[in-house]
Formats: structure tokens, sequence, C-alpha cells
């Protein structure tokens, strides 16, 4: 039951996935990419508990190293996405026409 | 109240703004807002899953965020935007790469049944391609490798014997999780699947393979969201495999062609046209260009990935405003493939400062083509390239273009006949309304600027 369920989620949310993404804008496309890449970072919340459950030595190993790259992911993700759609104006008011 | 309840109700709240994030992106006024809605979600769910249980020591957590957050920090402030492109790829890359840890890690938490070697086996398996993937385009993109794709005699029976041979150790390996050797032989096969998978693909064909890897690296998050049983995993991780999906889909529309063919084609390898092209080159000195520039009362610019790589985006920025002093309309028509991105030029010719209403899609140029006085096509090729109209023995036929060549007159900006990321020759250049502006793009406009001072 517990696969069926799991699926049930999965398939809702690449349908959500689908509605959302649709409306976005063609100008908007890489902060897109960027800001989904950091959202992709979730994966980090996975490696913290291993990075900091009593397991084998290894499965430690194994979770630090992958909050490091996750890390990267969210905060640099989050961070230039926010540096690209900083730069997207529109025209000032005492504009040249 | 528990802590795994109270876990789990935070990870529906970050869901929630993640959603709302992704919606807000839908406008450029909201976009900003939306992507810190988005931050604050992820912020939530780190926060709270400090909170679990299980963990009983923080240092490595605390090591591994901190290395983390100053590579993310550094990287992010310092990435030029013309490299955009290659530290996309090397965040999906990243993002692979974790979420291929966290499976694997998964085979320590003592909850083995095959369901989970099955899904362990698929974060291994989504994870490896994407980092490895990633790490190839990010070394075309950046020209630390040759971007033409790279084929041999037998490379399709190689990758299917290499599938086959995946699905054969997965299936060793999901029937005992606890011998780790089919665990490391699955680790090495999908590291060189990944790397099989980008070599064949082009530059020009950049645009849809960062997209299928943008997507493969949510993709690989939500199977080790199914590893370790964890939702948040599941629904952000389909939310950004959905999102690389669309992209993919409408880059490879904007190219006329299937995925499949973008993957396995090597598009890209110089291919000569069918057809005879008819007529000369004619060649325009930045002097005259300026006469007939300032007689015109609506120009579009049509920018390239040349325009980037000769960072032209700024002078270019000049020459509109110069333009519309002089009572001229500026439009920016942008291709959906210019570029080596989804949406790359807009966001070079924002850092222009180069207002976004401006900058119209080909679908909205199109209409009223033969309206504008003067299209200036900057380092763009293919996408202007009227055989794909017109000559149905050409490799581009059938890919939708802006149809510049259809406006009184075209000036091309280019460094030299060569053709473009397709090897394909360009009629465009030699009709009867067409002037080349030889040159550095950056250079040329200057000198257009130069001739309005």
């Amino acid at each position: 039951m517990e696969i069926v369920f799991l699926a049930f989620i999965l398939i809702l949310s690449i349908f959500l996935g689908f509605e959302l993404i649709n409306k976005v804008p063609a100008t908007l496309h890489t902060p897109l990419m960027s800001g989904s890449n950091a959202i992709s970072g979730i994966t980090l919340i996975g490696a913290i508990v291993s990075a900091g459950s009593e397991h084998e030595f290894i499965a430690t190993v194994l979770g630090t190293a992958a909050v490091a790259f996750a890390s990267i992911n969210v905060v640099g993700g989050y961070l230039v996405t926010d540096r690209m759609l900083g730069m997207f104006r529109k025209k000032k008011a005492e504009g040249n026409k | 109240m528990n802590a795994a309840i109270l876990i789990n109700l935070a990870y529906i709240a970050s869901a929630i703004l993640f959603i709302f994030g992704l919606k807000q992106l839908s406008s450029p006024e909201t976009a900003r807002r939306g992507n810190l809605i988005s931050s604050v979600g992820m912020l939530i769910a780190v926060v709270v899953t400090l909170l679990n249980q299980g963990i009983v020591d923080y240092r490595w957590i605390a090591v591994g965020v901190v290395a983390g957050s100053i590579v993310g920090i550094f990287a992010a402030r310092t990435v030029a935007m013309t490299a955009m492109p290659e530290m996309v790829a090397l965040f999906n890359g990243f993002g692979g790469l974790a979420s291929l840890l966290v499976g694997w890690a998964a085979l320590y938490d003592g909850r083995t049944s095959v369901f989970i070697a099955v899904t362990i086996f698929l974060s291994i398996l989504i994870g490896g391609v994407t980092f490895t993937g990633s790490l190839i385009a990010w070394g075309k993109l950046s020209e630390k490798m040759n971007s033409r794709p790279m084929l041999f005699s037998g490379q399709q029976i190689v990758n299917s014997l290499l599938m086959i041979a995946i699905v054969a150790f997965g299936v060793l390996f999901a029937m005992d999780p606890t011998n780790v050797t089919w665990l490391y032989v699955l680790i090495g096969l999908s590291f060189v699947f990944g790397v099989m998978f980008v070599i064949p693909i082009g530059g020009g064909d950049m645009p849809v393979v960062i997209s299928l890897l943008n997507s493969y690296s949510g993709l690989a998050a939500c199977a080790a969201g199914f590893a370790i049983n964890n939702l948040l995993l599941i629904v952000a991780g389909s939310l950004v495999g959905a999102s690389g999906i669309i992209l993919t889909q409408i880059m490879c529309k904007a190219m006329n062609r299937s995925l499949s063919n973008v993957l396995f084609s090597g598009f890209g390898s110089p291919k000569t046209g069918a057809q005879q092209i008819e007529g000369t080159v004619k060649p325009i000195v930045p002097e005259d260009a300026y006469y007939i520039l300032e007689a015109a009362s609506s120009v579009l610019i049509v920018p390239g990935y040349g325009m980037a790589v000769a960072q032209a985006q700024h002078v270019v920025k000049e020459l509109q405003e110069l333009l519309e002093k002089n009572g001229c309309e500026v439009i920016y028509g942008v291709h959906p493939v210019a570029g080596r991105m989804p949406g790359h030029m807009n966001v070079l010719l924002a850092e222009a400062d180069v207002s976004y209403d401006v900058l119209q899609e080909m679908d909205q140029v199109n209409p009223r083509i033969e309206n504008f006085d003067v299209s200036i096509v900057i380092g763009a090729n293919d996408v202007v390239n009227p055989a794909a109209r017109e000559d149905e023995g050409s490799p581009l036929y059938g890919m939708p273009i802006i149809n510049v060549d259809k406006s009184k007159t075209v000036f091309v900006l280019k460094r030299s006949m060569a053709s473009g990321f397709a090897g394909v020759d360009n009629p465009l250049f030699f009709k009867d309304n067409t002037r080349m502006l030889f040159g550095d793009a950056k250079e040329s406009i200057s000198a257009l600027v130069r001739e309005f001072g």
C-alpha cells in the first residue's frame, strides 16, 4: 500500500508541475531552470538525516558529502536566481520615446 | 505532538511555498518574490529536518552545510551572465550526485526490502547519469571540451549493451542489496552511461540537453525520496522533473525535431545542404549601415549566441537607446533556442538593462516582420536560416525561424562566412535585401554607435 500511496503523490505532483511551469513565459526560462535546480537541492534534507544518524561510518561520510553538494545547489541556485531576476526591469518612467 | 508529525506538517508548508514560488515565476514582476518564497520553503524544510530524532550528531551536518554554502555563495556572486549555462549544468550535476549519495547511504538504514533496493538503484542510476552527463555538458558549454558531437561507429550498440548491463546489475542488486559489489558496478556503469549520453550531442543542441538534465536532477531527488520514504523529496523532485520535461519539449519543438533525434542523431556534424545557393554576398560598412538605420522607423534585433560570445549586449543596448532617441521603435526578437540554454538571451539583455517588454518571442514578431525597416541579426545563424522554410533537403527544414529575410533590409553581423552550429549554409546571406557587416559583433555595433554620436 505504501508504494501505491507514494506513486499517487508522485503522479499528482507531476501534473501540478506541468500546470505551473506551462505558465512561465519564455523570457524567464533561465531563472526558472536555476530556481528549479535549487528546489531539486531538496535532497539536502535526506542528506542531513544520513549525515547525522548513528549508522555505519560510511553512511555518515556519504551523507556529509551529499549535504555539501546539495548545499551548493540550494544556496548557489537561489542566490544566482535572485541575482538574475533582479536584472529584469521594465522601462523606466522617464523613457526615451 | 511528536516530532515526526511536526516535521511532516512543516514539509506540507514547504511544498506549498515551493508551489507558490513557482506560480509567481509566471510574470517578471513577481518572479523575484517567488524565488524568495521558494527559498523560505527550503529553509523551513531544512530547519525542521534538524529536529529528526534519528539525528544524534550535528557536527558533520554543519561541516557539509558550511562547505557547500561557501562554494554556492562564491559561485552565485561571481558567475558572469554569459557563463550561466555552464553553471546551471554544473549545479544540475551536483544535485544529481547528492541524490546518488543519499540513495547509497539509504542502504545502511537497515530497512532493505526489494522495493527500497529498486528505488536505491534508481536514485543511483538517475543521479549518476545526471552527474557525469552534466559534467560533460559543462565541459562542452565552457569550451573546455570540443563542443562538436563525438560519434564513433557502433555507438548505438555500445549504448544498448550498456543499458542491458545496467538493467542486469540492477536486478542482481535488487535481489541481494547487501552485496556491495553490484552497487559499485552500478555506480560505475551509471557514470559511464552519463558520459555516453552527452558526448554525441553538439553545442547547438545544448539547450535540449541542459533542460533534460535539469529534469533528471529533479527525478533523481524524487527517486531518493522513494528510497528514504520522504514525501517532500518526491513532491519537490517531481515539480522540477516536470519543469525540465516541459522545457525540453519547448526546445525540441522550436527545432522541429524529436527528442530521440536530438539525443541520437549527432546533429551538428558538418553536412552539405541540398539546395545550391545562388547570389552574391553584399558586404556593407558601418557608415552606410548608419544611413539606413537613421532613416528607419522600426528595427528588429535578433540576438544569438554570437552576441554572448562577443559580450556585445551592452553596446547593443546603447544602439537601442540611440535609435529610440531618433524616433525609431526597437524590438528584440528572441528565438526559443537562441543561445545555449532556454531564455539565455533574455538574461543577457536584462543584464544590459534592456526592458523586458521589448523582448518578444518568435510568434510575436513573425506576423509583423514585413513592417520592420531593418532587421539586425547579431551572432545568430540557424534560427534565421530561410532554408528551414524553403529547402526540403536542408537538415533544418521545418524548424520554425524568425523570418528576418522578409523584412525590408537585413543586416547580418558576422565574424566570417563560416556556417552556424548546425553546419548548414545560410541562404539569407545571399538574399538581395541582406547586407553583411563583417567583424566582431561588439566592434561593429560600437562603430554604428560612433556614427550616431
